[in-house]
């Protein structure tokens, strides 16, 4: 990048905030992957006037912008792929509202999700979406990835807490969209566009979110399948019998293998699937669906069950479900974590067909996730210092995305196309609806300035 | 001829070209490269990062750190000024080590970054000198290091090594002193070292014999705190050994990645304790505890010592590890207090013991635990951060002692002389009444007031000779 343009570029931000030396450009060379591609400068803005500057410069000049929250994104969004300016919006981090009347929150974008969490809580409310990435990502990088966690299944996931974004459009102009509003038809839904953009349309300086109330209790059924179809089956009912749990998360055999490898805790590893199962409401009705839930796992063939009704208990049952990400980095260095989504009705299927391509391909390839939704990451272990492993996993990627696609179901359900995911992104939507995200996108941001390589 | 119809190229995912590296430095006192690769880069150490915190920008995030070290291991990055003073950005505060969940231990690669940035540093001849005075001629030596004992000097020569290091950082000296004149404590008579008998005995049958590791500023500094360690031993079944020829840990030198001059420490550490014929070697300094139970893997690959360090390290409790293994009496002087314990990083992180300082509190009468935010966040005090790293540990001690003012307490509490002096400064600064104490001195002021019965150990799980180093 010319020399220029960095000295235009200190003059519109404070100096110590436009970054340069080779150290500072090698950390905003990455995300929560094993992508790496290095920006020519690095912002951080701290208004939304000086964002609005700088997406000027970058249009006039036809300079790409990457917009970025923590880096923990798991698809590449926020690599710069083609150089530029990296616009880091990490310290635009004020809360700016907490109301409990409008039971809204107005955020800036840098705010951390748990901090959000945090604050509303004090106040008795609740921010229901929790990517896994909640203590470190910021709200700013949840809107454009349309983040969402095990939470989802009841309360839905970012996208259904939106009701207003203030966002900078390439040019620079500011675009308001939305209200503080539950019920809002005057015109386009245009905040919802902005979910799960991925930063290729304009970067989100100010979000209205909806909050509901905390509920007051909480307890967990930890339940193991020596069959997987009868795990499914089991969701399947819990779900009918009226009780939508606030989570609900599958762990299969190779999972438990991999965290007992890890543990050494003395996890079954003659079961195909554990089910974890959390509740939530006010105290009597947590003690009923505990049983209705309990009951429906034993009545569907689970071997074992157990029931933790306080929070440290709860905690030692989910102690097995957080174990896994720390199992699979010590069995091999890299991973490549799959976010497929798959109607509830193809789960079992899906796990069997992941099952096979492991075989198939002689990988370890643990699958767990968020059975209640359909929503599952099977995550390719692999060693990519090892040129043949790397061919074999990438078969084994395009099996998986094929399957998923063959049982009626998509590429991501919470992480995002970003790179990673790129070229399988025609083959998973239908033409036409491609096709008008492409328009939508030229129209926005005519001289592709955006995040310029992602999604498309 | 007609060539065939092209076929579309089959989607791929950018997973890189399957590079292989030959890590620089990859051996030795260096950074462990397979451990850099272990970092998958999700950022959760962000949200327990002091300096993340303060500043908002990745170069100060342990993340950023691990990445840095990787590019210049793997020839990406080259060492320049700008590279070795971010590895010295870090505290060490460890917090990254006990969040990560791939077992990252960057306060441990940025220390071997140091040594490596320091073996390739081309120091002047006045400023090797300066800098080899206060770790080679001075802190090796407890009777020169008495001999200097306004601990002022202390600092300036702690501090005025970094100063001469730092490119252009005689400029700041102004500041610098200011701090360290900030820092500045009440001071004991006499080190407690001259002062303790070798042996003091228990006050009734014996049941352990404990070799006392007394911290150089422990003893020079917070005698009155090491006095009541040793108190609260005797008074529950523990002789206390302390040799006079013990010489300082290597924390220090561990931060300035000079293992060498660790490891000849640690050889004569282990000379002077192995003789002794103790059970457990107790310290009540978080910095010396966490340093000592290094020394079997600083010297696995020393014939003559790999075994007799791997023993040593085996016996070092923190003074909180090794009460709540013991059965205690129960303390029954009451010591009307509301306290806020603030664990030091050295302790919760370097050494993973968090609750047993509390545990020992809540058996003393009338004293009221209150609830710290961020109890393990450290304070900014980290060896002599708050001198070379003014300004962001100023803000660092500022959140501490917003977290502090919040609690209520109205006397915190922490077992770590670092953390003690900073923790002081704070309040001086603020003009509060705040007492600023170790905890081993509220314990000793309730035994003082009487000891009741034997009680079961507190956690019969953390005091077992043939367990290893908790560290391991």
């Amino acid at each position: 990048m010319e020399a220029r343009l960095i000295d235009e570029l200190r003059r519109l931000l404070a100096r110590e905030r436009v970054l340069t030396s080779p150290e500072e450009l090698a950390v905003y060379s990455y995300d929560g992957t094993f992508l790496e591609s290095k920006p020519d400068v690095v912002v951080l803005p701290h208004t939304t006037a000086e964002v609005a500057s700088v997406l000027a410069l970058a249009d006039r000049e036809r300079v790409p912008v990457v917009p970025r929250g923590a880096g923990s994104g798991l698809a590449g969004g926020s690599v710069p792929a083609r150089g530029g300016i990296v616009l880091g919006t990490n310290q635009m981090n004020r809360i700016l509202d907490v109301d409990t009347v409008d039971m809204v929150a107005v955020v800036e974008p840098g705010v951390i999700n748990a901090s959000l969490q945090a604050a509303v809580e004090a106040k008795g409310f609740f921010y229901p979406p929790d990517p896994a990435s909640l203590k470190q990502s910021t709200i700013g990088g949840n809107v454009a990835t349309g983040a969402s966690g095990p939470r989802c299944l009841k309360y839905g996931g970012t996208k259904d807490y939106v009701l207003a974004l203030q966002v900078v459009l390439p040019g620079g102009r500011v675009a308001r969209c939305g209200g503080r509003m539950i019920k809002n038809v005057s015109g386009y839904n245009l905040s919802q566009l902005f979910v799960g953009s991925e930063g290729t349309l304009g970067v989100v300086t100010e979000a209205t979110l909806r909050i509901i109330p905390l509920p007051k209790a909480r307890g967990t059924v930890l339940a193991v399948f020596p069959r997987l179809e009868d795990a499914g089956e089991a969701v399947n009912a819990i779900l009918g019998a009226g009780v939508v749990p606030l989570a609900l998360e599958i762990m299969d055999q190779t999972a438990i293998y991999c965290v007992e490898q890890y543990l050494h805790a003395g996890l079954p590893l003659d079961v195909e699937a554990q089910l974890l199962v959390d509740v939530d409401g006010d105290e009597c009705s947590v003690t009923q669906q505990l049983q209705v839930v309990s009951d429906t796992c034993r009545q569907r063939g689970a071997r074992e069950v157990q029931v933790a009704a306080d929070k440290a208990e709860s905690d030692r049952l989910w102690a097995v479900r957080r174990a896994i990400s720390p199992s699979l980095g010590r069995l091999k260095p890299n991973k490549l974590g799959e976010d497929i989504s798959v109607p509830r009705s193809a789960i079992p299927e899906m796990v069997r067909r992941v099952a096979a391509i492991a075989r198939q391909y002689d990988l370890l390839i643990p699958l767990f996730g968020h059975i209640g939704d359909g929503n599952m990451h099977p995550n390719i272990l692999c060693d990519l210092r090892n040129p043949a492993e790397v061919e074999r996993v990438q078969a084994a990627a395009r099996a998986i995305f094929d399957a998923a696609i063959g049982l009626g179901g998509t590429l991501s359900g919470e992480h995002g196309i970003g790179l990673l995911k790129r070229d399988f992104l025609p083959q998973s939507l239908d033409p036409n609806a491609l096709a008008l995200m492409r328009q939508l996108k030229a129209t926005i941001d005519p001289n592709n300035i955006m995040n310029p390589g992602k999604v498309y | 001829m007609s060539l065939p119809p092209e076929q579309p190229p089959e989607p791929r995912i950018p997973l890189g070209h399957g590079a292989t590296f030959a890590p620089r430095f990859a051996s030795g006192d260096g950074p462990d490269y397979d451990n850099v690769l272990a970092c998958i880069r999700c950022g959760l150490c962000l949200s327990v990062c002091p300096t993340y915190a303060t500043d908002g920008v990745e170069v100060q995030s342990p993340r950023g750190r691990v990445a840095l070290i990787r590019a210049w291991q793997e020839g990406r990055l080259e060492l320049s000024p700008n590279l070795r003073d971010h590895m010295y950005h870090c505290l060490d505060c460890r917090a990254c080590q006990t969040i990560c969940p791939t077992g990252v231990r960057v306060g441990e690669l940025v220390l071997g970054a140091r040594a490596v940035a320091e073996s390739q540093r081309r120091r002047g001849a006045v400023a090797g000198a300066l800098a080899g005075f206060s770790l080679r001629w001075l802190l090796p030596h407890p009777d020169r290091l008495e001999a200097s004992l306004v601990p002022l000097r202390l600092y300036q020569r702690l501090g005025l090594q970094r100063l001469v290091r730092g490119s252009g950082a005689l400029r700041l000296l102004p500041g610098p002193l200011a701090e360290m004149e900030g820092l500045l404590p009440q001071l004991p008579g006499r080190p407690l070292r001259q002062e303790l008998p070798e042996v003091v005995p228990t006050s009734g049958v014996r049941r352990y014999r404990v070799g006392f590791f007394l911290g150089c500023v422990m003893t020079l500094v917070f005698a009155r705190s090491s006095r009541a360690t040793v108190d609260v031993l005797t008074a529950n079944a523990c002789e206390v050994v302390t040799p006079k020829e013990q010489v300082c840990c290597g924390a220090p030198h561990t931060e300035e990645g000079e293992f060498e001059e660790v490891r000849a420490l640690a050889r004569r550490n282990i000379d002077v304790f192995e003789s002794l014929g103790v059970d457990y070697i107790v310290a009540d300094c978080a910095a010396c505890g966490a340093q000592t139970k290094e020394y079997a893997h600083l010297l696995c690959d020393d014939p003559a010592y790999a075994e007799r360090a791997r023993a040593f390290s085996a016996k070092v409790r923190d003074i909180s590890e090794f009460l709540v293994g013991i059965p205690l009496r129960r303390p029954l002087g009451a010591v009307p207090r509301q306290v806020a314990y603030h664990m030091p990083c050295h302790l919760a992180h370097a050494q993973k013991v968090r609750e047993a300082p509390r545990q020992l509190l809540r058996l003393v009468p009338g004293l009221q635990l209150m609830k710290l935010n961020e109890d393990d966040w450290c304070c900014g005090s980290a060896g002599i951060y708050n001198i070379s790293h003014a300004g962001r540990a100023d803000k660092i001690l500022a959140r501490k002692m917003d977290n502090l003012r919040e609690s209520r307490a109205d006397t915190v509490v922490t077992g770590n002389p670092g953390c003690l002096l900073q923790l002081q400064a704070g309040v001086r600064g603020r003009g509060w009444a705040t007492d600023v104490r170790h905890p081993m001195e509220l314990l000793a002021e309730s035994y003082r007031g009487g000891a009741g019965e034997q009680l079961p150990p507190l956690d019969g799980e953390k005091v077992r000779i043939d367990s290893g180093s908790p560290t391991d």
